[in-house]
């Protein structure tokens, strides 16, 4: 509830969507799930020194449907947070703040991310066959 | 009738900033940089972890080089995470007992998850 009369800056839900916008929630949401993939690095990390019992429970997890479907998730959500905070880095700099430049840099990176996303998928794919 | 007699630096004192903002935002950047690389190779080695059975993986990163860039991916990678969690809870925490409740949670995982890592680390590149 509003303290003041004073006029509010436009809300999120009368916004025009746009891309940028758009990338900057979707890179607070690709840094949350990141920081709660840290369990799964966690519980690698520590089966790993545990043994071969522990880490069989890893890689069970790993191959399942729900796990690969969170290790799918969480490649996307690493290439996309890695590239926009290049991005951002570019940003800190003082470089590529032109509406333009921050469209062109804006799709490089959704466009980055997808294709970072792929050929890792495509790796693991080419090397089960083969294995 | 005290507070008129205050002058406006007064009541201004103790209310501004903590002057540590840009600190946070510095540390912020500074991990994020050192993530660029790091993040890149634990890609890799994900990759390659993702094929090994246990021998193979143990000894992938029992190697001193491997245990050092895990090392240090696992400090800055929960530092950056606990500074960007900081910020989103801040934004959008608005109970002032919530927020303070999941800033402790966030730290406390944070630290946590990072020694739990370091330990664990050590003994496969030490045992």
């Amino acid at each position: 509830m509003p303290q003041s009369a004073r006029p509010l800056s436009p809300h999120l839900d009368i916004y025009k969507w746009q891309l940028t916008m758009m990338m900057s929630i979707v890179h607070r949401a690709t840094g949350i799930a990141l920081a709660a993939g840290t369990v799964l690095l966690i519980w690698t990390l520590l089966a790993l020194a545990n043994g071969p019992d522990a880490y069989a429970g890893v890689q069970a997890f790993c191959a399942s449907k729900f796990g690969l479907f969170l290790l799918f998730g969480w490649s996307w959500s690493l290439c996309y947070h890695l590239c926009n905070g290049i991005r951002h880095l570019a940003w800190d700099s003082g470089w590529g703040f032109e509406i333009p430049r921050a469209y062109l840099t804006g799709w490089s990176v959704v466009v980055l991310s997808a294709v970072l996303t792929l050929a890792i998928w495509a790796c693991v794919i080419a090397r089960a066959g083969v294995s | 009738m005290s507070a008129d007699l205050q002058t406006p630096l007064k009541r201004a004192r103790g209310l501004g900033s903590a002057k540590d903002g840009t600190h946070h935002f510095i540390v912020q950047r500074i991990t994020a940089l050192a993530l660029v690389p790091l993040s890149i190779w634990i890609l890799f080695v994900a990759l390659a972890l993702m094929h090994a059975d246990y021998a193979h993986a143990r000894a992938m990163l029992h190697h001193p080089f491997a245990a050092v860039w895990l090392a240090a991916f696992v400090i800055a990678a929960f530092w950056h995470a606990q500074l960007g969690l900081q910020v989103v809870i801040e934004d959008y925490v608005h109970t002032r007992w919530l927020g303070i409740a999941a800033q402790l949670a966030v730290k406390f995982f944070c630290v946590a998850g990072a020694l739990t890592c370091a330990v664990a680390i050590a003994r496969i590149a030490l045992v």
